[in-house]
């Protein structure tokens, strides 16, 4: 039996996979939004005067911001004073090994598929698991330790390396940047830190594992990567919620910095609740991820999965400041039933001879509507500068909608620019051929649809490929009528 | 008339002539072969004034004028002339239009009065002859939508209607089936006269059968490694380049 | 407080000279006094868009806003004569020459003989009686979403109707010279076409829009509407060849009946601003829509092509292509977008935007848009911005032709090409003239 079958066998009866709930204790702050919610947050992290301060800066900006509606997506205001934002399992954990852990969490993590022990053992993969708004669990940290790579949750970070959080905190993605960003900089509970030293290679992929459990919770958290002259590291996260009725907000923010000849990878397999068949329920995934190439020759490379979530918003984006920078954005979007999706990039181009390529492949299917919506802006000083794209979007079913919305700003006469986009549905022929050969139309959609996709799985380490694939099969199942 | 001395280029800081040393004289057929990689079309790129390719050293005299200083365009009013490997398409611009500038220029240069279009239509149709080429070919844009054939047959066109005094061939064979090497090498054979010469680079001992040469080089790793008549051509047909590799790995 | 803004205020004083306005030209027609002061409120909510407005964010009105203009009025006198329309005839010795002069019909100017038998040019109240073809008028361009075609619709005076009627088969060009005169003051020009194209029909329009002389500002306002009826095939070609200061907003909208055919083409090679907006409507099966643009820039010269190729309907195809070359400080802007709506299934919708920059003060900003609702459709759309293709270039230059001449025919060769699918063989070769002209007065930078 072939891969791309087997998995297809893996998957046929179910649902929402990861759509359970765990029974674990937390600690809740109170409902509702205001100055007081931002110094809970910042108390029960025991955190310093300087990052309260921050926090609440960020909070008095986001109160002069109104929600933005330029995204083509569709969703009933959001009441944000019924919102709970800070939720942390009760048990503190601050373990030694992972005998230690919870055994409810313990048992969430084996029921997601991230056994952190098999994670450790088989796929040499350094795992942060942040649960609602904790971080619970970093593995490796010794290993990682001996090279200087510091891996850690992000509230440790703001203890134990509070210079380097003073100084790149809000680099990238200033707490003024938009109205998700200026929440989740006012509220954000935890998240991931990583930092790379000078000249150091990472021997493995760093993860992380977001999950959302509690109900009526919304998640903020933050990740910042800091990737020193000359360092690469490659940093997988993934996410998912159990099923609920209500909707739950998620806005997180990424910041990423690549010095001099630094590259990081950054690769996304999102699979959020995405509510029922209905539209009842569901993530509403509203997230500002943003990398700086600071230094020459320096490399950032977004790949992002996105099956999940009732609602994405979301533009992975990368600021080409040094002369011969690269920056790529590879991603599959994927909507069914009635998820919304508004994703894109945005690439920068302020450096000499710096590079950028966007492949985006959308997917809709069910009553849909999946948008593709991008940036490509070749400052006056960008001399030579080059850029690709090529948005496809695939149409299963004639109840969905597809959208390219690119925006190509060029400022210098010696750039290149060139856009593709293709709308197209999966070609009756092709599944003739399939069914001719002995395979259901099902399998045969999938087959086609792994296939298009395939130049964006390429780009994925070997076990989230696997996973994006069997996530891709769900998310189309019953998208054939 | 041609006059090559330790030439040495790279493209993209890669060095790819190594001193590479070549005398071309009226009337002359030169062939240059040698295995991929060894630097024949880069060599044909640096005469013409193909700008990435970086002249790191040597002289190229063509005419008793200093190849190397001279623009593309200035080498090709001088009378050189190469037949591309790959003729770019250029849309929008018909082929005949293309050539009527592209003559003038050239007999600009000379201190020639420009053909009216009459004169220019007469021998369009007579140098169209010598590569059997359609009547509807000049009206279409530069190589747009041309076969790999129809391309090589018009570089040949081209250069019969340039009549330049060196004429370059970039692997001008590659590609074309049987029928087209011939069309394409009766027209060079037409255009042979005593006084043009030629540099055939090919890979292939097959088009030497049509155009016979009167030396054969062997250039490997950005130099000529070893010269002889067109029973050399032969001999590389049928033993391959491992020999001469392992000449210069002796000789080293 | 500049007259525009004067009438987004909409004071008690202004809606009195409004009202008096269309009183004055509107006096045989209720109907339209009506839907002028629909369109009075609709502009008095919308105001001018600004850059905020996603749909103008790369374009200033500024410039527009802060003009105290006076409204071109039909009491203006006339100045211009037949000789000075003569040397806009870009469609030969046989076309009809249609003067417009600061949005009023000038007979005197107008060359209209000849015109044959089922074919009408004429202002609005020539057509008084036709219930048929006023049923069209102030229709189709939408007042209650665009403030600028709420602005004309409120202000235009003199609307300038053609009609052709079923089976006709029209083969001399009916050209619209829209002459610019400026005059002591800045001058808003509110003109208006509406063209009728009854079933079967075929024939050509040329717009073309002229400055004539010097003088104070002048903001052209124009609007547009094209009605296709089925299986008709109209030929369209709006030439934009204003003076350096001319500033020009307008709309096209056309509908399309079953079977119907049309190409329109836009050339723009003059003006301080330009804003076209290109609304192509495929309202029925079997329509095939052409929707062609160049644009040839230098100084600081401001373009932006808005369009929008809108499936309603399924088994329809649309075809757009344009292209521009930008030098100086010049500024270009193409927004294209293809829609296709749930029930347009089986539809092929191409578009393709090319440009060139010539210099490192000009910039281009392309937004080409896809929206698909439907899922049995072949679409895709392209756009490319940049320089000269090197290969092509040293082509040219190792045949022996000067890196100078060899750029300026490589540009003729790039833009020539929205030009040669002009199908009137005259009017292709006036254009062709056009763009040599400016194409010669662009800095050509190695």
């Amino acid at each position: 039996m072939s891969e791309d079958l087997k998995i297809l066998d893996e998957v046929t009866n179910s649902e929402y996979k990861y759509g359970f709930v765990s029974n674990i204790e937390s600690d809740n702050a109170p409902k509702g939004l205001d100055e007081s919610t931002v110094r809970f947050i910042s108390a029960k992290k025991n955190e310093p005067e300087w990052l309260l301060e921050w926090r609440l800066k960020s909070f008095r900006h986001w109160l002069t911001l109104e929600e933005p509606t330029w995204a083509n997506v569709h969703y009933p205001k959001i009441d944000f004073q019924d919102i709970i934002y800070y939720s942390a399992p009760k048990k503190k954990p601050s373990l030694n090994s992972l005998d230690e852990l919870d055994p409810e969490i313990k048992a969430t993590f084996d029921k997601l598929g991230i056994s952190l022990i098999e994670q450790q053992r088989l796929a040499g993969v350094a795992v942060d698991a942040v649960i609602d708004s904790v971080s619970v669990k970093t593995t490796f940290r010794e290993t990682l330790g001996e090279l200087g790579i510091i891996f850690c949750s992000f509230s440790e970070a703001v203890h134990d390396h509070p210079d380097l959080i003073k100084k790149y905190l809000g680099s990238v993605v200033p707490h003024t940047d938009n109205y998700y960003a200026a929440l989740n900089s006012a509220v954000f509970s935890d998240g991931s830190f990583c930092y790379i030293p000078k000249g150091v290679r990472c021997p493995m992929e760093l993860s992380t594992y977001f999950r959302i459990n509690s109900a009526g919770t919304g998640q903020f958290e933050r990740t910042l990567i800091i990737a020193e002259e000359g360092s690469f590291v490659s940093y997988l996260e993934g996410c998912t919620a159990p099923m609920r009725d209500e909707n739950q907000l998620h806005a997180a923010i990424v910041e990423i910095i690549s010095h001099t000849d630094a590259t990081v990878k950054y690769s996304t397999v999102q699979n959020w609740y995405p509510g029922d068949k209905n539209g009842k329920g569901g993530i509403y995934n509203f997230v500002t991820k943003r990398g700086i190439c600071m230094g020459d020759r320096a490399k950032i490379s977004w790949t992002q999965v996105e099956t999940g979530s009732a609602i994405t918003w979301k533009y992975p984006s990368v600021i080409l400041k040094g002369d011969y920078s690269v920056g790529e954005f590879y991603s599959v979007a994927v909507t069914n039933n009635m998820q919304q999706a508004d994703t894109g990039t945005k690439m920068i181009h302020l450096g000499k001879k710096t590079k950028s390529i966007i492949i985006s492949k959308g997917i809709s299917c069910g009553k849909s509507q999946n948008s593709y919506r991008g940036l490509v802006r070749i400052g006056k000083k960008a001399e030579h500068a080059r850029n690709f794209s090529q948005c496809d979007s695939l149409l299963i079913g004639d109840k969905c909608g597809a959208h390219t919305f690119p925006y190509i700003e060029v400022g210098n006469k010696t750039a290149k620019v060139e856009h593709e986009a293709t709308t197209s549905k999966v070609g009756e022929d092709q599944i003739f051929y399939c069914n001719q050969r002995g395979i259901s139309t099902e399998d045969a959609v999938n087959l086609i649809v792994n296939g298009y996709c395939k130049e964006v799985f390429n780009q994925l380490p070997m076990e989230f490929a696997v996973e994006a694939q069997k996530l891709l099969a769900i998310s189309l199942e019953g998208s054939v009528g | 008339m041609l006059s090559i001395k330790d030439l040495k280029a790279s493209v993209e800081g890669k060095q790819i002539l190594n001193g590479l040393n070549l005398e071309v004289k009226p009337g002359e057929v030169h062939a240059i072969m040698g295995p991929n990689g060894s630097g024949k079309s880069t060599l044909a790129s640096v005469l013409a004034g193909r700008e990435e390719y970086e002249v790191e050293g040597g002289t190229v005299n063509f005419l008793g004028k200093d190849l190397l200083d001279m623009s593309p365009e200035d080498r090709a009013r001088a009378g050189m002339f190469l037949a591309f490997q790959y003729p770019v398409e250029i849309p929008g611009v018909s082929n005949a239009n293309f050539l009527k500038t592209a003559v003038n220029e050239v007999r600009k240069s000379r201190g020639l009065a420009p053909y009216d279009s009459k004169e220019f239509l007469k021998i369009m149709k007579e140098k169209m002859a010598l590569v059997e080429m359609d009547k509807a070919m000049t009206q279409r844009s530069v190589n747009e939508g041309f076969s790999g054939g129809e391309k090589k047959r018009n570089e040949i066109f081209q250069m019969a209607m340039l009549e330049p005094t060196l004429a370059i061939l970039d692997e001008t064979d590659s590609g074309l089936d049987i029928d087209a090497l011939r069309i394409v090498s009766n027209g060079v054979n037409a255009l042979r006269d005593g006084n043009r010469s030629f540099i055939v680079i090919t890979h292939y001992q097959r088009l030497l059968d049509y155009i016979v040469p009167d030396f054969v080089h062997v250039l490997y790793k950005g130099r000529i490694v070893k010269s002889g008549t067109k029973d050399l051509a032969l001999e590389l047909e049928e033993k391959g380049y491992d020999w001469i590799k392992e000449e210069v790995a002796v000789g080293a | 407080m500049s007259t525009i803004t004067k009438y987004q205020t909409a004071s008690t004083a202004f809606v009195q000279e409004a009202e008096v306005f269309a009183d004055l030209y509107g006096k045989a027609h209720p109907t339209l006094t009506a839907i002028r002061k629909q369109a009075m409120v609709a502009f008095s909510n919308r105001g001018i868009p600004t850059m905020k407005h996603e749909e103008w964010k790369y374009v200033n009105l500024t410039s527009i806003a802060q003009t105290d203009y006076r409204t071109a009025s039909p009491a203006d006198s006339q100045k211009l004569s037949k000789s000075d329309a003569e040397q806009y005839r870009f469609a030969g010795k046989d076309a009809i020459l249609c003067v417009i002069e600061n949005g009023k019909l000038n007979v005197a100017a107008s060359t209209m003989t000849g015109i044959p038998a089922g074919v009408r040019i004429g202002s609005i109240d020539d057509f008084s009686s036709d219930a048929a073809v006023m049923s069209h008028l102030f229709t189709h361009a939408s007042f209650e979403e665009e403030a600028m075609v709420a602005l004309n619709t409120m202000l235009c005076y003199s609307p300038i109707i053609i009609k052709v009627d079923a089976k006709v088969k029209c083969d001399t060009v009916i050209q619209l010279i829209f002459a610019t005169v400026p005059g002591a003051d800045p001058l808003l020009i509110p003109a208006r076409v509406l063209v009728v194209a009854e079933e079967q029909s075929e024939f050509t329009v040329v717009e073309s829009y002229h400055t004539l002389g010097a003088g104070a500002l002048t903001f052209n306002n124009v609007v547009s509407e094209v009605v296709v009826g089925k299986a008709a095939r109209v030929h369209y070609s709006k030439i934009q060849v204003e003076g350096d200061e001319a500033q020009h907003i307008n709309y096209h909208k056309v509908n399309m009946a079953r079977d119907s055919y049309q190409h329109l083409t836009t050339l723009t090679l003059g003006g301080a601003i330009v804003r076209n907006n290109l609304n192509i409507r495929l309202d029925d099966e079997q329509v095939n829509a052409y929707l062609n643009g160049l644009y040839v820039l230098n100084q600081k010269q401001v373009i932006d092509n808005h369009t929008l190729v809108d499936h309603a309907m399924p088994n329809c195809y649309s075809n757009e292509l344009y292209k521009g070359i930008i030098g100086d400080q010049a500024q270009g802007v193409f927004n294209g977008k293809i829609w296709v709506r749930e029930d347009a299934q089986k539809t092929n919708a191409y578009q393709s935007n090319k440009n060139l920059l010539l210099s490192n003060q000009a910039s281009m900003n392309t937004k080409p848009q896809l929206e698909i609702y439907a899922d049995d459709v072949k679409c895709s759309h392209g756009a490319t911005t940049g320089q000269l293709d090197d290969e092509a270039l040293f082509y040219l230059r190792a045949r022996g032709i000067g890196e100078t001449v060899a750029r300026s025919l490589l540009n003729h060769a790039f833009a020539a090409d929205v030009i040669e699918q002009v199908e009137n063989e005259t009017l292709r070769e006036s254009l062709m003239q056009l763009l040599d002209v400016k194409l010669s007065a662009l800095q050509i930078e190695a």
